[in-house]
């Protein structure tokens, strides 16, 4: 059975999809994920999806619960690396991924984490 | 309608639907269609190989290479089952109609996303679907 690898780095977990993605391994990756941010107490998950030719309406709800059981848990979600047929696709399918949060790459994506921890971090400084 | 070339394969587990969407990549790029174009048809595809899957149980899809109208290449899937059929068509085909736990978003999605769309079912005997992605289209 194929399994994503979930890497932490710093405050965050990381995970880049490399293969073709089929509905049991997208729903193990989202038991994977939440378990770890549960676990770890991770602040962010980045989802690299740069490898990933093909989004259908199964997987983006995953991907959006993904970020909406993260977000319970209290860490933000970026889907990051989208191509831009995947992104046409989905729109025209009718599912344009809102309440999910974007970036164009990994490192833009870090940067958007990066960003809302410290804006948290302060909230609570200030408190 | 002329019929260039054609493969048949059966769906009865979800792996087979990655090695259909594969298949069915093969065949748009043979046809040099667009990376748009072909990722629109693979997802309606997906769409469908998986209603199929869940509804009827499992199926199976012909693909082919068809020349139509102003001698334009396209791929045509047809998607057969022989599950228990839709009831009401115009019912499924609505935006956010579901008899499952999904979306609501395949069939409707499927047919925004491809050229041709063509559903006939009998309740009680299976559902087939046609679809065509033009070259160009």
């Amino acid at each position: 059975m194929d399994k994503i690898p979930i890497l932490k780095i710093g405050h965050f977990l990381m995970v880049a999809i490399q293969v073709d993605l089929y509905d049991r391994l997208a729903l193990n990756l989202e038991a994977d994920l939440v378990q770890a941010v549960s676990k770890t107490g991770a602040r962010g998950v980045l989802i690299d999806i740069s490898a990933v030719s093909i989004v259908d309406s199964f997987m983006g709800r995953i991907l959006g619960n993904i970020a909406g059981m993260s977000k319970v848990l209290d860490a933000d979600t970026v889907i990051v690396g989208m191509q831009p047929a995947v992104a046409i696709t989905l729109v025209e399918l009718g599912l344009p991924l809102k309440g999910v949060q974007t970036a164009l790459n990994v490192e833009k994506g870090m940067e958007l984490l990066q960003q809302k921890l410290q804006i948290t971090g302060e909230e609570e400084s200030e408190e | 309608m002329i019929v260039l070339s054609s493969d048949n394969m059966r769906i009865l587990k979800e792996l087979d639907m990655v090695v259909f969407r594969n298949r069915l990549k093969e065949f748009a790029v043979k046809i040099g269609m667009g990376l748009v174009n072909q990722t629109k048809l693979i997802t309606a595809a997906s769409e469908l190989s998986r209603n199929m899957l869940r509804y009827a149980g499992g199926g199976t899809v012909l693909i082919e290479i068809v020349n139509g109208p102003q001698r334009q290449n396209g791929v045509r899937v047809t998607f057969s089952d022989n599950g228990p059929g839709i009831p009401n068509i115009e019912q499924a085909m609505k935006d956010g109609f579901s008899t499952g736990k999904s979306l609501g978003l395949g069939l409707p999605g499927a047919k925004r996303l491809v050229s041709d769309f063509d559903i006939k079912s009998t309740v009680g005997k299976g559902t087939t679907i046609t679809i065509i992605k033009w070259k160009n289209g």
